[in-house]
């Protein structure tokens, strides 16, 4: 039997047994928020802790979720079987013809895909589940070489060979679709957002700073994360990460370099350890007096919260978070134009990739 | 030479009536046009009410509002009622502050207004038109028509245009006035508003509106059964004024104190009588009752007021009553659960009272919070911020019963409808408009009490509801979900299907009371299903709490029934097993359509704990 459906199989037996031993079925998940968070020395990143939450069928959310648990398995199986894949959102609509337990949001069938991740220590895809695309791009010169759906491989060079949009990352980046052939850059440069993506594309900061724009689209997919770890690791180039200066920002930068708090069960596959921030930080809203908004209640609350996540655990970031607090002001990286279209790529850029040690002065 | 005095009388003049209206608008509720056109219908309903009322008639008022010109309206009110003698009709409509009720001690809408004559008057004086009036006192009788103006130099009523009629009905008063007024719908202190909120302290009624643009509103009676019948009474010892004490000692008829005492109030026998001003206020209970010097008129008023007396006898009240009050309350406002209260009378200033209360969930859930609030059975729709029963809504924390409130205090916040009836021989209001109740501390007391009741009433209902929507859950678990599950796992590894028993009687661990309660043909059918969820077999004794009125006409299997200070039926539940059930019906008599909409259902011989759907057998009372 397939081994996949082997590790899904022991799940329903649990229940099964549960069931036939006349006990109130339930299944144990890692709990999965930043209280259950640790520190993994060996891999140098963020990944869960012991504590478990117990799904019973006592409590009506809990049967519905085991139902459901068994439903998507069996779904699974029947695709692995067929040689069928399909998309988390076409899994999700699936789940109509499940009647009464269908899923009511997608929310809802994501999580439970990352349940059995974690249960059966798989990845989505070997579920035979894809994201859909996400459309994060790359500009830079790094040629890769891909799997394409007509069967062979193509090399495309992340520079030549694109338009201004860049090469876009496949969902899946594994070594069985795409391969590195080839680089010539200093460090990558990842951007939170496309207004400063096509900036720097336009400056031809590439060029000149000798970078691989990645653009992330805002929180980065695991494709994204899991193509700056391949390329960090076998391009053997630093990763900086350039976002706006608030606190969803900060979050953007965390998930990239400590481990998401969703995705923790594969931190080690997904975060890059050593990727730096480049801003904007709070000091630089300060320092280059850059124009800001006001902090709202929201932003605060997540402030405060960061101030209690074990990631953020350190005085570079308690500096940094208690002095948004006070000056209660954020700025997007675009701001950065009150100096001028250029002053991204000929002046703030340059100063603080040289204070992190990346360009040379 | 002359003295000021005598300049100041010769400047003095006889005020008349007229005049007395003009310098008193505001007091008579004739302050703005949309104000007066409201005064004239209010006086004309709350006149039919009170005579329907006095001679048992289930009311049926009609008003018709026709705008004659941009500022006048013709207002036009029939009733049902008994009529009027002929005799009489130029006191009531013609004379001002002439009123039957003025010194009759019973619970009347009537003392509540100035009196249809004001509004006789501001027709006259806004218009310069007389008021018609038909009346017909009964079968084979005749209707009676004239034209009302009244003299406002000598206050004294003008008919003219006599006229015999025919008509159908058997009896009835039909007043058509013509005044200067303004119509304003949407409006809290609107006609339509006064009358929605009539028809629900007066579900006996039948209104109909019909207003000038054609449009006809009928607040249909959602009962046939006439409000208790208020007797008159004589003065209650305590708190009586020593003024009106004296008048009634000059004015008596009786020859000793002691007989005073006995003949001229309420609640007084001989024994108490020589209490009061033998041993208390050391009078002699022979004494003239008109010879009594100023010292002891005192020191019998106080003796009465510090004497111990039963509460003055309730007749004279007239209280909606709790049933009543929940269908009125239902028939005008869509409710997702009403609590109501109707409290025992009590006595302020030697003044009989009672306070009555609903508080209603509503079923939409933007609405915010409304006050509705009643003296004797009229709608107060103004001032609403200076009334007692406003004071006493906010001064309780209703945190505490699951309603929000900034800070504990406040108007609460909705979706809820209060309702506060105050009644009484007297209602103690602010000012002269009486439209707001004034602060007596007895009077707050009751009406916080009253809502406290509800507000309890609601909380068990809340905890109630959530403990089913629990049982319910938990009923889709085990037999929706749960064989669900089995039955995919099973399937999955291709293995038997087990037996669920244990694991949902684990899951349940209750029994499961059920009620359906059904009306038609004037008969409610009751079905009460239990089930036993539990791990073991059960057996226990079921109660059902029915109304005092009602009959049982049927049971099924038969039980017994015991009338005492609550009427219960019981069954003895022989065991039921493991996952088993049985059911039990039975069919009540003489009861209206929504008298009786939830079984209440009580158990014996059983951990209430196990049971959903019914309550331990001492919280029957």
């Amino acid at each position: 039997m397939n081994t996949t459906v082997e590790k899904l199989g022991k799940i329903v037996e649990e229940i099964y047994d549960q069931l036939q031993e006349g006990e109130i079925p339930r299944i144990n998940v890692t709990t999965r928020s930043k209280s259950n968070i640790k520190f993994n020395q060996e891999f140098n990143v963020w990944k869960y802790g012991q504590k478990c939450g117990t799904r019973s069928a006592k409590t009506l959310d809990g049967a519905y979720i085991l139902l459901r648990t068994v439903s998507t398995i069996d779904f699974i199986k029947e695709m692995i079987e067929t040689s069928k894949s399909s998309t988390l959102r076409e899994m999700y609509y699936i789940s109509e013809g499940w009647k009464r337990s269908e899923f009511h949001s997608q929310d809802e069938s994501n999580r439970l895909i990352e349940d059995l991740e974690i249960m059966t220590r798989m990845l989505r895809e070997e579920f035979k589940l894809r994201p859909e695309e996400n459309g994060a791009s790359v500009i830079g010169n790094v040629t890769v070489e891909e799997k394409v759906r007509t069967g062979g491989t193509r090399k495309i060079n992340c520079r030549d060979d694109v338009g201004d949009a860049g090469y876009t990352i496949p969902y899946s980046v594994e070594n069985d679709k795409i391969n590195f052939k080839g680089v010539d850059a200093d460090f990558i440069i990842a951007i939170e957002t496309g207004g400063m993506f096509d900036r720097l594309a336009e400056n031809r900061f590439d060029e000149k700073a000798r970078a691989v724009l990645v653009h992330l689209k805002g929180q980065p997919a695991r494709s994204t994360r899991r193509l700056l770890k391949r390329m960090n690791e076998e391009l053997k180039l630093p990763v900086v990460v350039f976002t706006d200066g608030d606190p969803w920002s900060f979050r953007i930068y965390s998930s990239i370099a400590y481990g998401a708090i969703k995705t923790a069960h594969i931190s080690e596959y997904l975060a890059t350890p050593s990727a730096q921030f480049v801003g904007v930080t709070p000091s630089d809203i300060v320092n280059y007096d850059l124009p800001t908004d006001d902090l709202n209640d929201r932003d605060v609350d997540a402030l405060k919260s960061e101030l209690s996540d074990p990631r953020f655990n350190n005085e570079f970031w308690k500096g940094e978070i208690k002095l948004q607090l006070n000056i209660n002001k954020k700025a997007e990286q675009q701001a950065l134009a009150k100096y001028g279209l250029e002053y991204a790529t000929s002046a703030y850029l340059p100063e603080k990739l040289a204070g992190l040690g990346i360009l040379k002065r | 030479m002359s003295y000021i005095a005598e300049d100041l009388a010769k400047k003095q003049k006889e005020i008349s009536v007229a005049e007395f209206f003009e310098r008193n608008r505001h007091m008579l509720g004739f302050d703005s046009p949309t104000r007066s056109l409201f005064t004239c219908v209010k006086e004309g309903v709350d006149n039919s009410l009170d005579a329907c009322e006095e001679a048992s008639i289930l009311p049926d008022i009609t008003i018709a509002l026709k705008k004659e010109s941009s500022d006048e309206y013709t207002v036009e009110i029939s009733d049902n009622g008994p009529g009027i003698v002929k005799a009489q009709i130029g006191s009531v409509f013609g004379k001002l502050l002439y009123g039957s009720r003025f010194h009759s001690i019973k619970q009347s809408r009537g003392q509540q207004g100035i009196g249809i004559s004001a509004c006789v008057l501001y027709a006259q004086l806004s218009t310069g038109r007389p008021t018609e009036i038909a009346t017909k006192i009964g079968e084979g009788m005749p209707a009676y028509h004239c034209r009302v103006m009244i003299n406002t130099q000598k206050n004294r009523p003008i008919l003219t245009n006599e006229a015999l009629l025919h008509w159908d009905k058997s009896s009835g008063t039909h007043t058509k006035m013509r005044i200067k007024g303004r119509y304003v719908r949407e409006k809290r202190q609107s006609i339509y508003e006064y009358l929605k909120s009539t028809s629900v302290v007066n579900p006996h009624a039948r209104i109909v509106l019909n207003e000038s643009d054609g449009v006809t509103t009928i607040f249909e009676r959602a009962t046939h059964r006439l409000p208790l019948k208020t007797v008159e009474i004589k003065p209650h010892p305590h708190g009586i004024e020593v003024g009106t004490l004296i008048k009634m000692l000059k004015s008596t008829d009786s020859i000793k104190l002691i007989s005073f005492l006995v003949n001229e109030f309420c609640r007084i026998g001989y024994r108490t009588a020589r209490e009061i001003c033998s041993s208390r206020a050391k009078l002699d209970e022979n004494a003239k009752p008109n010879r009594l010097n100023n010292d002891e008129i005192r020191s019998l008023h106080e003796s009465l007021k510090n004497t111990k007396v039963s509460a003055p006898p309730s007749e004279c009240l007239s209280p909606i009553t709790e049933t009543l009050l929940k269908k009125g309350v239902k028939k005008e406002i869509d409710v997702d659960f009403i609590a109501v209260s109707s409290r025992e009378p009590k006595v302020y200033s030697g003044h009989p009272f009672l306070v009555e209360s609903s508080i209603a969930y509503l079923k939409k859930s933007n609405e915010g919070t409304r006050i509705m609030r009643f003296a004797n059975k009229v709608p107060l729709l103004y001032q609403q911020g200076d009334c007692a029963i406003t004071h006493a809504i906010e001064s309780i924390d209703w945190r505490r019963y699951g309603l929000g409130q900034k800070g504990g205090k406040g108007v609460p916040e909705g979706p809820v409808v209060f309702l506060l009836h105050v009644a009484s021989t007297s209602v103690p209001f602010t000012s002269e408009s009486k439209e707001a109740i004034a602060d007596i501390p007895g009077i707050v007391d009751e009406v916080k009490g009253s809502l406290r009741e509800c507000a309890r009433k609601l909380q068990t209902h809340i905890k109630k509801k959530e403990k089913y929507e629990k049982m319910k859950e938990k009923e889709e678990i085990i037999k929706e979900i749960l064989p669900q599950i089995a039955e995919k796992c099973s399937r999955f590894l291709s293995r038997p299907m087990m037996n669920l028993d244990l694991i949902m009687a684990k899951i349940m661990d209750v029994v499961v009371i059920k009620n359906e309660i059904s009306y038609s043909n004037n008969i409610y059918n009751v079905r009460i299903g239990i089930t036993n969820y539990t791990k073991r077999g059960k057996d226990f004794t079921l109660y059902s709490l029915i109304p005092k009125e009602s009959r049982v006409v049927e049971q099924k299997p038969k039980g017994s029934v015991s009338d005492g200070s609550v009427k219960l039926i019981s069954w003895k539940i022989p065991r039921i097993k493991r996952n088993g059930s049985c059911a039990i019906e039975y069919k009540l008599s003489n009861l209206e359509k929504g008298d009786y909409e939830e079984a209440e259902l009580y158990i014996k011989n059983i951990d209430a704990q196990l049971i959903d759907g019914a309550s331990a057998y001492e919280e029957v009372l």
